[in-house]
């Protein structure tokens, strides 16, 4: 499924991985191709992505990418604020409500705060130039 | 033992078994009348502060300077919830209600601890929750009201805990929520919004008491044409904050009830000339009607986050020689604010003391206490700026406390401490977002010493003279404290707040540390006293979280420490050990 800015209204753009600067992370909602609209009924389905450096990234987790970005829940897993917020000297996505850390290079491993549980990550592959999640995400959920 | 002795002793000890089982069965449940709530009863908590003045204040005696060595755990009763617990027990006749954050409340004999009934909120899955704490219940009448962070207001029945009603308040996508504690008075249910980091419009709303109905919705910020619309340029009212997020206080005499406003949204003042009335002030209403009978704005403009949300306390009282129906305040700018209310709702300003450093007023008008500021402390575009206190204040929302016996003034403080807030961002209103106009990792790491170096102590709990406007005592912290206050008949101040998990009691006339208590977590709860069958008791939650858990971040990154306090809440009530 495609990806679109969740900040979009109208006119939604299918991300590439060309459009997002490095450490720059970027909200979005999958979207429907058929409806022309993103799944964007409730905040559940926002995700984060960033483009990271892909040496940089352990192994399952650069798996997991594509074109160098990677895809995890906007939502914290403490209490599910959006976490947008890319720190470039410590590496981790902050949340600002109770500045929990996530370490997106590894899986969104907690390093800080607050949350208990990393943050869910997606599968990405490219569709033509797109980014898409792939059908089996969440990819870093244990069965 | 003969035969007959030993029956006759079977027989004592089984009538002693039931007496004491009778002790703590409880009775009839009484209902809350308007009656009893302006004339508390001292063994009952009837309300957040213990009284619609709100002096935090018990008159019970029986625990007391004097014994107070021998306080000890009666019981205690874990809640399965973390995060920041911050209600005080509730107690009517021996039926106890607190609530944990996401909204549950439950109910607890109040002798024995056994759980009555729970209610749990379903809380929406996507919520974004930036305080997912509650402040406590209202009871009135057979019912008990909560209000939820996803904005509804909920009446139970006391006795069962089954829904009567259930209202919806504020608009739950656009991030508007409530922590407080609901004000009970007259047949009306009273709440005030949060959500002044995500450009709610802040408010206060009455609810019929018996069915749900709304009565009526005043919002804090002005709209042009009524009073105050002239200080908001365009719409910028619209998502202007001034959210009210503390219980009010009320004057039965006057039927006015007294609301404290949190700051203007966004935090930089750019956008948003002017005094932005009425944030960051105290607001008079009248409470049949929601009619604004007059305010003082304690700052105008706010650049810094100083929410001004506890309601005044209500103290009638000489300031300055003078006899005044006083309105005292504790302000996040870190001032001691005294007002006098008139009968008309004015309220006029009689006297302003900083009690902790403050580098941004320069000067404070003498008759109307309006404050000057010195620009260079001023955030906002283009500049990174230092300022004192910090965005938590000299007091946040933890509350002062009262004692017409030793005739003083508590303020739990946090001195020594500013904020360094980067350049502001440009930033739009957008629903469901936050709010807010600065960097976030700016916001996250804005905590500062004063002069940036470690200061010998933080946290303060200050005793002050109304009258004289002089501190009777202080008892200073190495940490930082967030600490609600309760003060008793009995010559004892009682808080938790630092981040050693103790709890302690204080001599109330001298601020000697009496006895303390270690918590199962960091205690920023509101403790509350009553009496059951002629024994007093002390009664907090333990359970750590929300801001107090930031401003310990935030300390953790100066000091470079990594000091966590274990979470969890519990219910912990004392008593003498006999």
């Amino acid at each position: 499924m495609l990806l679109v800015d969740a900040n979009a209204e109208a006119d939604f753009k299918p991300l590439r991985p060309s459009d997002l600067a490095l450490g720059k992370p970027l909200l979005v909602f999958p979207f429907d191709v058929k409806a022309g609209a993103p799944k964007n009924e409730t905040r559940a389905n926002k995700l984060v992505v960033i483009r990271l450096p892909e040496d940089q990234m352990e192994a399952t987790t650069r798996g997991r990418s594509a074109g160098g970005v990677l895809a995890y829940s906007a939502l914290c897993t403490h209490q599910a604020c959006d976490v947008k917020t890319w720190i470039a000297k410590e590496k981790v996505l902050v949340c600002f409500c109770h500045a929990s850390k996530f370490d997106l290079l590894d899986g969104a491993k907690v390093v800080d705060g607050p949350a208990s549980r990393p943050l869910p990550g997606f599968s990405l592959k490219l569709e033509g130039e797109f980014l898409a999640i792939t059908p089996s995400s969440p990819a870093n959920q244990s069965s | 033992m003969s035969h007959l002795t030993k029956k006759l002793f079977i027989s004592v000890m089984g009538a002693c078994a039931i007496l004491a089982y009778a002790d703590t069965k409880l009775g009839p449940y009484e209902p809350v009348t308007d009656a009893r709530l302006i004339n508390p009863e001292a063994k009952n908590w009837l309300m957040y502060r213990g009284n619609y003045e709100g002096w935090g204040y018990s008159p019970l005696e029986k625990i007391n300077a004097g014994n107070v060595k021998k306080l000890d755990l009666a019981w205690s009763f874990s809640t399965g919830v973390t995060e920041g617990h911050q209600s005080p027990p509730i107690v009517n006749n021996g039926y106890m209600y607190v609530t944990t954050p996401n909204g549950q409340v439950i109910a607890l004999n109040a002798i024995t601890g056994e759980e009555l009934w729970r209610y749990k909120k379903e809380i929406p899955a996507d919520l974004l929750m930036l305080h997912n704490t509650n402040r406590g219940v209202a009871l009135y009448g057979d019912k008990v009201y909560v209000a939820t962070v996803d904005s509804h207001l909920i009446a139970l029945d006391a006795k069962t805990g089954k829904v009567v009603w259930d209202s919806t308040v504020g608009d739950v996508k656009a991030l508007s929520y409530i922590t407080l504690a609901p004000l009970a008075a007259k047949g009306k249910i009273l709440v005030g919004s949060s959500g002044g980091e995500t450009g709610v419009r802040g408010f206060v709303a009455a609810f019929d008491a018996a069915s749900g109905k709304e009565a009526w919705r005043t919002f804090m910020t002005a709209a042009p044409g009524e009073p105050g619309g002239d200080t908001w340029p365009g719409d910028t009212h619209k998502n202007g904050g001034a959210s009210v997020w503390i219980t009010g206080t009320y004057d039965p005499s006057t039927n006015i009830a007294y609301w404290g406003t949190g700051n203007p949204a966004p935090w930089p003042t750019e956008g948003r000339p002017g005094d932005n009335l009425y944030s960051t002030s105290v607001v008079a209403l009248d409470l049949d009607t929601g009619k604004i009978k007059g305010h003082h704005q304690y700052h105008q403009n706010d650049a810094w986050d100083w929410d001004e949300v506890s309601a005044p306390v209500l103290i009638d009282t000489e300031i300055n020689g003078r006899k005044v129906k006083g309105a005292v305040h504790a302000g996040r700018n870190g001032y001691l604010w005294m007002l006098d209310r008139q009968a008309s709702g004015k309220i006029d300003y009689v006297n302003g003391i900083p009690y902790v450093y403050n580098d941004v007023f320069k000067s404070i008008d003498k008759k109307t206490g309006r404050p000057t500021y010195d620009k260079s402390k001023t955030p906002g575009m283009g500049k990174a700026v230092t300022f004192c206190p910090s965005l938590w204040g000299g007091k946040d929302w933890p509350p002062e406390a009262w004692s017409p016996k030793t005739k003083l003034f508590y303020i739990p403080a946090n001195n020594n401490l500013c904020s360094e807030l980067p350049a502001a961002d440009p930033v739009t209103y957008k629903k469901g977002d936050l709010y807010i106009g600065y960097p976030i990792e700016g916001v996250l790491g804005s905590l500062r010493y004063q002069d940036d170096k470690k200061p010998d102590s933080i946290g303060e709990l200050q005793a002050w003279d109304l009258n004289t406007g002089k501190m009777a005592w202080s008892h200073k912290y190495d940490r930082a404290i967030w600490a609600p206050l309760l003060t008793t008949g009995g010559n004892l101040l009682f808080t938790g707040g630092t981040n050693d998990r103790i709890f302690r009691a204080f001599n109330a006339t001298n601020g000697e540390v009496l006895w303390q208590y270690s918590m199962p977590s960091g205690v920023t709860a509101v403790p509350s006293s009553f009496e059951v069958n002629g024994e007093q008791y002390i009664a907090v939650q333990a359970g750590w979280g929300i801001d107090a858990e930031r401003m310990q971040s935030g300390i953790n990154a100066l000091n470079n420490t990594k000091t966590a306090v274990p979470q969890g809440g519990t219910v912990m009530v004392f008593k003498l050990e006999k």
